[in-house]
């Protein structure tokens, strides 16, 4: 009992309409890290805010106990709760381009809280501030601090943040989500990096995360929870060699499905040729790139963000004309402008957005949304459409009551399936699918793209699929492009692209990927087959 | 989510009703970027000379029957064509006109055939000091009552703040300036309830004299700018760096201070730069209720008589100080901007 | 409105306030002891039963000259916003959807227009217009046109980013059909609470014009003319030219009640970035 840092009982949290956090218990001891894992709305940032004392606006600690040392920290006066903050307890947020101030420079706002709390003099922190930069792999750990947050990139501030937390030799650090804003390349990086920090300085750490193969490289315990409470709790091994709980099971068999690619065909739906385009005239985000899509089949585009993978999208949807190249379409030409496409056209290529709470107008009903294709493009009216409509309603496998409802009062996943359904009430050729999973949770995900996967086998819809999810790619794509900096590294079915000998890119694409069990990670640094890059 | 109720509000009042375009820095040094609002700024002022004397010229009717009323007989009216030049075309007209006005020569009165530009002088001098004098008190209570208001989010302090500034922005300036004169001079002649002032007049009765419309002037701005002050820093309040300076356990207002203040000065600057308007039109509106010597009612008086020249000359004068203290404090607003001044 | 937040005491006061403005416009007939230039006793006489807010500067009831220019002042103020709300709006949400040229060219103008304070604007060109009410509901509805399409173009070119507009626009929609069923049932909130700030700003604006003697002309009065008659009775202790000032500042307080409690939930519409 006696190392026991932090001893969370009972806690509860509650909204002005809703239970936030349903009385959660865990307890963490000295020198350890606890993975905090959960789908959305599971309550885990709020958890992780109560360990510091914090609550955001708008929420209520409402009951149970949060004991750091023995002292239960809900119960401090607001003086004592400012004396734990920065001293005992710190906080590394998900956004560091966000969390860091622009007006001051990285390492007045890394020392700030241990000179504020008197814990060093300004020569030691400066000092301690450079090492913990070396530790975390910062580039030019000396000069490093002089740096305004705008002149660092994402993943540099995330490090400096973490360097931040760590400063005034806390006892818990809380990690909230540290590398989901991160590309997958630099998220490794990040992930090495604090890791070895905290193991180095042993620090214990609260690690919040909605992917559990992040979690499982870093922490020695995990929490699961949904909805606000506790689903199961064990070590690593446990969670991974023996679940308890069914939603434990299905969250480490996620990314297990793969798509058995047919034969290839040479039956193209779509040709991408030497296309370039950009959004300021004189620059080219896209340089040359050259796809084919085969009909019935999908194209997976994968890269990172600024890779131009999206810009690819627009080009093909026409609403960005390209400046050079053209499309073929059906094996006839297809106009780069969207108004110079025919209305035949136009309902042929539909499309499917990242965010369905955006891509779903909030004064509509279901029911308004799904009529207007049907109506615009086929001219259907009255029970004939109330027929049809319902028939989405079927085929997306949702309740044809949910008729009547405004996006709302629908849940993530059944907007998607709503955004699925409004492009096949077009009865489209081709679907252009621009990351169509990475806004939901991981099981809702997994769902979307079974159905995306049916529908393609029952009606033989084309897909060409943006993605940055390696995972994604293995299990709906017959071929793949990968994309970096604008141009195609490495495209051909998914066999050959997914197989070595890889180019450098893919080669570490694939290779920095977090794989659904414990110790990945610890092999990939014994390796070091990936050179440290300044992410 | 319990964010800050007015700041959407407001927010987008203040893009609407801000002077020059607020454009995205792309790269570049800040000072190219000073000298590209410079030019923008210079380029407006143009622009809104041609509209100054296209609302004079081009309107459906005859300037000259218009100065003169219906039943003027056709050989007055031909007289004061002439005089004003009416018969050459209005782009000849409109390049004499602009021509002469940078040099400083706004030809004469129709009214009192006085020299435009010697009219002109020692008014702009007197409502540049009435307004300054009322700026010089308004924008540092007004960002002071801002902050606290700030500080003291959500408590009686806040809502009393905010009452009050709704009331001042109600008042109409003439309501204001009245209710002054019926306390101050009426029921208790502890001030003038005219402002005539001179140059004769020794420095310290001036101001003396300048007191109650100086204070109706702040009343007329006060309002406007506390609550687009208090709307501007309490967007920077919900900034997530706001939150990981509250979990360093620093003291409220060592965050307002340190970590919300310098974020604001860009957007505060700006506040005060919008709210020059409404001192524009509450320095016309204070001068006639104070038979105040300045340009605004001579402006109005001249209106009132459609004495074109001057109304052109007065309303340019006007137009041409709005724009360039907007350029100043857009200037000064690009160089508060810790993002703009430090380059990648 | 499905979405308004729910009612505060303050918000009430400010709802009542306006209702009893329209109910003394509308029926200012039959609220108004007296005809509204009808000498009734002597100069600014002390208030009496017959005339409860006493007499102005040539003998009228004061009373019945103010519920006859609330008339005066809610329809040229409510003209002068609907018709700037029509013209702000239409071309705001046209240049936001239209974009490219369109939009430049009309921002660009609105810009200029905006460059000129708009009590000097309208006094230039007051200068050399008739003097009646069509010509001084149009220059009000002009000027605060500029400041509508200003917030309508910010409203809908965050709206036009959105995905459910651009997969409208991949369906082929016109953009009549965009502006109408896609952008404006999504921006009636903003604009709504916008619609009782530019009321609030044409109800001063207009009192302003009419003190200075720019505005209504006589015989027909608004409060703000109210307020121009009377003014010189304040040296002599008369406090008549304060009362319609009162009036135009509590109504206008009243409006700004209803604005701040609308706006308490505006709900915002930024479009997230896409990556990639």
């Amino acid at each position: 009992m006696a190392d026991i840092l932090l001893k969370v009982t009972d806690l509860e949290v509650k909204a002005s309409d809703a239970t936030i956090v349903d009385k959660v218990s865990f307890d963490l001891e000295k020198g350890r890290v606890l993975g905090l894992i959960g789908e959305s709305g599971a309550g885990k940032s709020t958890i992780g805010l109560a360990s510091l004392g914090h609550n955001r606006a708008g929420l209520q600690i409402t009951g149970g106990r949060a004991e750091l040392n023995g002292r239960d920290i809900l119960q401090l006066s607001p003086r004592d709760t400012r004396d734990l903050r920065g001293v005992s307890v710190t906080y590394v947020a998900q956004s560091a381009a966000a969390a860091f101030n622009p007006a001051h420079r990285l390492i007045d706002q890394v020392i700030e809280a241990t000179l504020w709390h008197k814990l060093m003099s300004r020569a030691k922190a400066i000092q301690r501030a450079k090492e913990l930069f070396g530790l975390l792999g910062l580039p030019n750990p000396e000069n490093f601090g002089d740096r305004y947050p705008h002149q660092a990139s994402g993943g540099q501030l995330q490090r400096a943040m973490t360097a931040m937390a760590l400063c005034p030799h806390p006892e818990l650090i809380v990690f909230d989500e540290p590398t989901t804003a991160l590309d997958v390349t630099t998220q490794i990086e990040v992930l090495a990096a604090i890791k070895h920090a905290i193991a180095r300085t042993g620090t214990s750490a609260l690690y919040i995360s909605h992917d559990l193969a992040v979690v499982a490289q870093i922490a020695d315990e995990i929490l699961v929870l949904r909805n606000g409470r506790m689903v199961e709790r064990g070590s690593v091994d446990d969670i991974f060699n023996s679940p308890q709980e069914d939603y434990t099971r299905r969250l480490v068999s996620m990314r297990q499905t793969e798509k058995q690619a047919g034969a290839e065909t040479h039956d193209n739906l779509l040709s991408i040729v030497g296309i370039e385009a950009g959004y300021t005239p004189g620059v080219s985000v896209l340089q040359d790139v050259s796809l084919d899509l085969g009909r019935g089949e999908t194209l997976a585009v994968v890269g990172e963000s600024g890779s131009g993978k999206s810009t690819l999208a627009r080009v093909v949807t026409g609403l960005l004309p390209a400046s050079a190249g053209h499309l073929r379409f059906e094996g006839k030409g297809l106009p780069s402008e969207l108004a110079a496409r025919t209305p035949e056209t136009l309902r042929n290529i539909q499309i499917i957005n990242q965010i369905p709470d955006l891509a779903l107008n909030p004064r509509q009903t279901v029911e308004a949304i799904l009529s207007r294709p049907l109506a615009f493009y086929f001219g259907l009216k009255g029970s004939e459409l109330k027929r049809r409509v319902a028939g989405l309603l079927d085929q997306i496998e949702l309740p044809r009551t949910l008729n009547d409802r405004y996006p709302a009062e629908l849940s993530g996943g059944q907007k998607q399936r709503i955004c699925i359904a409004r492009a096949l009430a077009a009865d489209p050729k081709l679907i252009i699918c621009d990351e169509p999973t990475s806004a939901l949770d991981p099981l809702v995900a997994e769902g979307i793209l079974d159905l995306l996967m049916r529908l393609q086998k029952d009606i033989g819809t084309s897909y060409l699929f943006i993605t940055h999810d390696l995972a994604i790619v293995r299990a709906i794509a017959d071929t793949v492009a990968v994309m970096l900096d604008g141009k195609v590294v490495r495209y051909g079915r998914k066999a050959e692209v997914l197989a070595p000998p890889f180019d450098p890119y893919t080669g570490k694409l694939i290779a920095s990927v977090p794989e659904m069990r414990p110790g990945w990670l610890d092999e990939v640094i014994a390796r070091r087959t990936l050179p440290l890059i300044n992410g | 989510m319990g964010g800050p109720p007015l700041a959407d509000g407001i927010d987008t009042d203040i893009r609407a009703i801000s002077p020059l375009p607020v454009q995205k820095a792309g790269g570049g040094s800040v000072w190219l970027l000073l000298v590209k609002r410079l030019l923008l700024g210079l380029l407006l002022l143009w622009a809104v000379s041609l509209v100054i004397f296209a609302g004079t010229q081009i309107l459906p009717g005859d300037v000259a029957t218009s100065m003169l009323g219906q039943q003027a007989t056709p050989e007055a009216v031909a007289s004061i064509r002439k005089e004003l030049g009416l018969e050459q075309p209005a782009p000849v007209r409109y390049v004499k006109w602009l021509g002469a006005a940078i040099g400083g020569d706004f030809g004469r009165s129709y009214s009192n055939r006085q020299d435009i530009a010697k009219s002109i002088a020692p008014r702009l001098k007197n409502t540049l000091l009435l307004a300054a004098m009322a700026a010089v008190i308004a924008v540092p209570l007004a960002i002071l009552l801002g902050i606290l208001s700030v500080l003291y989010n959500g408590t009686w302090i806040d809502r009393t703040i905010g009452l009050v500034t709704l009331s001042a922005i109600s008042l109409p300036e003439f309501f204001a300036g009245y209710l002054l004169i019926a306390y101050f001079s009426v029921a208790h002649f502890w001030l003038p309830s005219s402002a005539t002032v001179s140059d004769a007049m020794p420095i310290g009765q001036r101001l003396v004299v300048m007191l109650l419309p100086c204070l109706t002037l702040v009343l007329a701005v006060l309002g406007h700018m506390m609550r687009m002050t208090r709307a501007a820093l309490l967007n920077v309040m919900a900034s997530p760096y706001i939150e990981t300076a509250l979990l360093k356990g620093l003291p409220w207002w060592r965050i307002v201070w340190k970590h919300a203040l310098p974020n604001a000065l860009s957007p505060i600057v700006n506040v005060v730069a919008l709210n020059l308007a409404y001192l524009i039109v509450g320095v016309v509106v204070v001068e006639v209720i104070f038979v105040y010597p300045g340009m605004g009612q001579y402006l109005v008086d001249h209106v009132a008589k459609r004495d074109v020249p001057v109304v052109q000359a007065a309303g340019l004068v006007f137009a041409a100080v709005y724009i360039l203290l907007n350029i100043l404090a857009d200037m000064v607003s690009v160089l508060t901007n810790p993002r703009l001044r430090h380059s990648r | 409105m499905r979405n308004l937040p729910p009612l505060t005491p303050m918000a009430l006061i400010g709802l009542a306030g306006v209702a009893a403005f329209i109910v003394l416009a509308a029926f200012a007939p039959w609220l108004a002891p007296h005809p509204v230039s009808e000498v009734v006793g002597g100069v600014w006489d002390v208030p009496s039963a017959d005339a409860l807010l006493g007499t102005d500067n040539i003998g009228r009831d004061l009373f019945s000259r103010l519920v006859w220019g609330a008339r005066v002042t809610f329809t040229i103020a409510a003209l002068a916003t609907a018709i700037a709300f029509l013209i702000g709006v239409s071309l705001g949400f046209y240049a936001a959807v239209r974009r490219g040229w369109v939009d430049q060219v009309l921002s660009r103008l609105n810009d200029l227009m905006m460059a000129i304070p708009t009590l000097i604007f309208a006094l230039v060109v007051l200068a050399v217009l008739p003097k009646n009410m069509v010509v001084l509901v149009l220059v009000m509805a002009t000027l605060e046109a500029t400041r509508v399409f200003r917030v309508s173009r910010a409203i809908a070119a965050d709206l036009v980013g959105l995905d459910y507009v651009e997969v409208a626009r991949l369906r082929g929609e016109s953009w009549r059909w965009i502006m109408v069923r896609e952008i404006l049932p999504n921006a009636l909130s903003p604009l709504l609470a916008e619609l009782g700030l530019r009321f609030a700003f044409a109800i001063l604006f207009l009192s302003t014009l009419s003190f200075l003697g720019l505005g209504v002309q006589p015989p027909i009065a608004d409060w703000g003319s109210l307020v121009k008659e009377n003014k010189d009775g304040l040296l002599f202790g008369v406090f008549a030219a304060l009362i319609p000032g009162a009036a135009i500042a509590v109504l206008v307080i009243c409006v700004n009640l209803v604005v701040d409690w609308m706006l308490q939930k505006t709900t915002s519409l930024k479009g997230a970035r896409r990556n990639g």
